[in-house]
């Protein structure tokens, strides 16, 4: 792995062109695999492989704020999770045929939910990161960890909608007769077509005039500054958006999951989404894609052969902090070069 | 009637922050000198309630059990800063979060793998059964008042430790500026060492002390670790003096939180505060460096 790591210096020049080709080959891979997983009469990878797109929609929305923004936000999976209850509660009051707050009819159509699911963890990022932004450094970490709890515990405290235990999707989204979200490959295509939407969103955004600002205030804040760039400004924006993508994530893994609960805002989940971030590599949007990837195949694979498989995780999780700083993506162009 | 509630509660309260305080005070001092962020600190608190059960049961004497923890959880934690933490003092704390994370999921697996996935039941020990009566008409569980008393002490000797002896000045001098201390012929390494060691085996005393009262099992140090996280950044990292403040505050917020506030929110009670006094004062209570 050193001698790895110290040739990239001089392929640093042909890293664009090798990640292109690695962001191409993800792409082809991606978009055969639910017929070649039938072909090969394993449909269950369609599942899991379902379950790492949603996974990296959130990884990538996080590495918005984390790797071009430098803010340690330790409470995304909140935004993911409020995200799977509007999915779940509209659908929820949709089957039951009871009004939402005694005014609102529930529906589960995902025209009118996931937009809601998006707006409802906009705002509800909005005002978390009108407090927190004001603070730095790891009071930043523990502030959003303090909310990401709040937000726990008021769902384990809602008793109407499952408290601790959960609720059950009633009924998954329809998008009008267009596609069915029950059938796996159906819902595979609509996950990766989410994902390459976002991720080419996210791709102008971060090469825009905002994205560099954003990159600028992570290097060095008070240049930004005094250049004459509202820095709180620009970071509540991320912020906002970051938590939108989420919750539209949250809108996924809950028709995924067909259920909702609040084991899906625990702090240990929004770890998992930086360690996602981190060992794909941040500050790029394929990196996180690749972490989602490796650490939720990882988890299958470990699991699979010890149910003790966190013992073996959570050093391999400190070998890559250690040696492997960068992440894998952030290898990959030597080992493609090579 | 009232009154008596009162009281009772604010001694629940009390114990709450003083076992707090023990988790925080060394938490707050990695962080205020090696400039640290140590999530594993819970799996400490965790090993020290299970080492603790374990040898209460075989040698039935409970402040040989206490010893025998904290003897064992200081060893582990001066090994653990030695062999892995030592790396990530100048590492930024993204990294360290990511690290001790890691070790969290060992520690977690590894306690599932030699004491089993049920819950370990570490009973009173006989001499502090009983109640006291504090209070006319209100009898209080002695060994509860006796935790509160464990903490107050260690709060104290902490205190004394850090202000009236030559060890306490270099931890001072080197939250400060450890260049210079250093610098000045300090192996500043050793007291790095020791005081991460300190800092795990005060853990392993609150764990210890939680074990009868709460359930010894694995993922035990998780939530007491963000309770003790809140008290830290309330009271303003690296500070002591703030830690102890802010874990009585959090421990007696969270008492009267849930007796007085529906369920919905008492839950809520310290983040909330958590989240105000962080708006209101950025750096805590009572920020150590300025």
């Amino acid at each position: 792995m050193t001698d790895t790591t110290t040739m990239t210096g001089p392929l640093a020049l042909r890293a664009p062109s090798a990640r292109l080709w690695v962001v191409m080959l993800l792409a082809v891979l991606l978009l055969a695999l639910p017929p070649a997983a039938k072909a090969l009469g394993e449909p269950f990878y369609i599942s899991l492989v379902s379950r790492v797109l949603v996974f990296a929609l959130a990884a990538m929305s996080l590495d918005l704020i984390l790797g071009y923004g430098g803010l340690v936000c330790f409470g995304h999976a909140m935004f993911m999770g409020v995200g799977a209850y509007v999915v779940g509660i509209l659908a929820h009051h949709g089957v039951e045929e009871t009004l939402l707050f005694g005014l609102l009819p529930g529906t589960d159509s995902g025209w009118i939910a996931w937009p809601l699911a998006m707006l409802c963890a906009g705002l509800l990022a909005l005002a978390v990161g009108y407090i927190s932004l004001r603070t730095q450094g790891i009071y930043f970490i523990m502030i959003t960890l303090a909310f990401a709890q709040m937000a726990y515990f008021f769902f384990v405290s809602l008793r109407a909608y499952g408290g601790d235990d959960g609720l059950s999707l009633a009924a998954r989204s329809t998008f009008s007769d267009l596609v069915s979200l029950r059938d796996k490959t159906s819902f595979y295509y609509v996950a990766l077509g989410v994902l390459i939407a976002v991720g080419l969103l996210l791709w102008r955004v971060t090469n825009s005039r905002f994205g560099m600002v954003l990159q600028g205030a992570r290097a060095n804040e008070r240049r930004m500054a005094h250049i004459g760039f509202p820095v709180f400004r620009y970071r509540l924006v991320a912020f906002t958006l970051a938590g939108a993508i989420a919750g539209l994530a949250g809108a996924l893994l809950a028709n995924q999951a067909n259920f909702v609960s609040p084991a899906m805002m625990h702090w240990t989940r929004s770890g998992e989404i930086i360690v996602m971030v981190i060992l794909g590599g941040m500050g790029s949007l394929v990196g996180p894609v690749v972490g989602a990837f490796v650490f939720l195949l990882l988890e299958e694979v470990l699991s699979g052969w010890t149910e003790h498989w966190q013992a073996v995780f959570g050093p391999m999780l400190l070998l890559v902090v250690i040696y492997a700083r960068q992440g894998l993506y952030g290898l990959l162009p030597v080992r493609e070069g090579k | 009637m009232s009154a008596m509630l009162i009281a009772e509660q604010t001694l629940n309260g009390l114990q709450l922050g003083t076992m707090l305080f023990l988790m925080a005070a060394g938490l707050t001092l990695v962080f205020g000198i090696m400039n640290l962020i140590n999530l594993a600190h819970g799996s400490l608190y965790m090993l020290g309630a299970y080492f603790a059960a374990t040898l209460f049961r075989l040698t039935g004497s409970f402040l040989l059990a206490g010893a025998g923890a904290f003897v064992g959880v200081l060893a582990l934690g001066m090994l653990l800063e030695l062999a892995v933490l030592r790396r990530f003092y100048a590492r930024d704390h993204l990294d360290q979060v990511l690290a001790t994370f890691g070790l969290i999921l060992f520690f977690n697996e590894m306690a599932r793998i030699v004491w089993g996935p049920q819950a370990v039941f570490m009973p009173l020990p006989d001499a502090l059964e009983g109640t006291v009566t504090l209070i006319p008409g209100a009898p209080y569980p002695l060994y509860r008042l006796v935790t509160i008393g464990v903490g107050l002490v260690v709060a104290v000797a902490l205190y004394l430790l850090i202000s009236r002896t030559r060890a306490g000045m270099l931890i001072r001098a080197g939250a400060s500026n450890r260049t210079m201390v250093e610098a000045l012929g300090v192996n500043i390494r050793v007291l790095y060492t020791a005081v991460f060691g300190l800092g795990a085996a005060l853990a392993a005393l609150a764990g210890t002390m939680a074990g009868p009262l709460l359930s010894v099992q694995v993922g035990m140090g998780d939530g007491v670790l963000i309770l003790t996280l809140v008290v830290i950044v309330i009271g303003g990292i690296g500070s002591i003096r703030g830690a102890f403040i802010a874990a009585l505050l959090v421990g007696l917020s969270d008492t009267f939180g849930r007796m007085l506030l529906p369920a919905a929110v008492s839950e809520m009670t310290i983040y909330i505060l958590m989240a105000a006094i962080l708006y209101w004062r950025p750096q805590g209570l009572f920020p150590a460096h300025d």
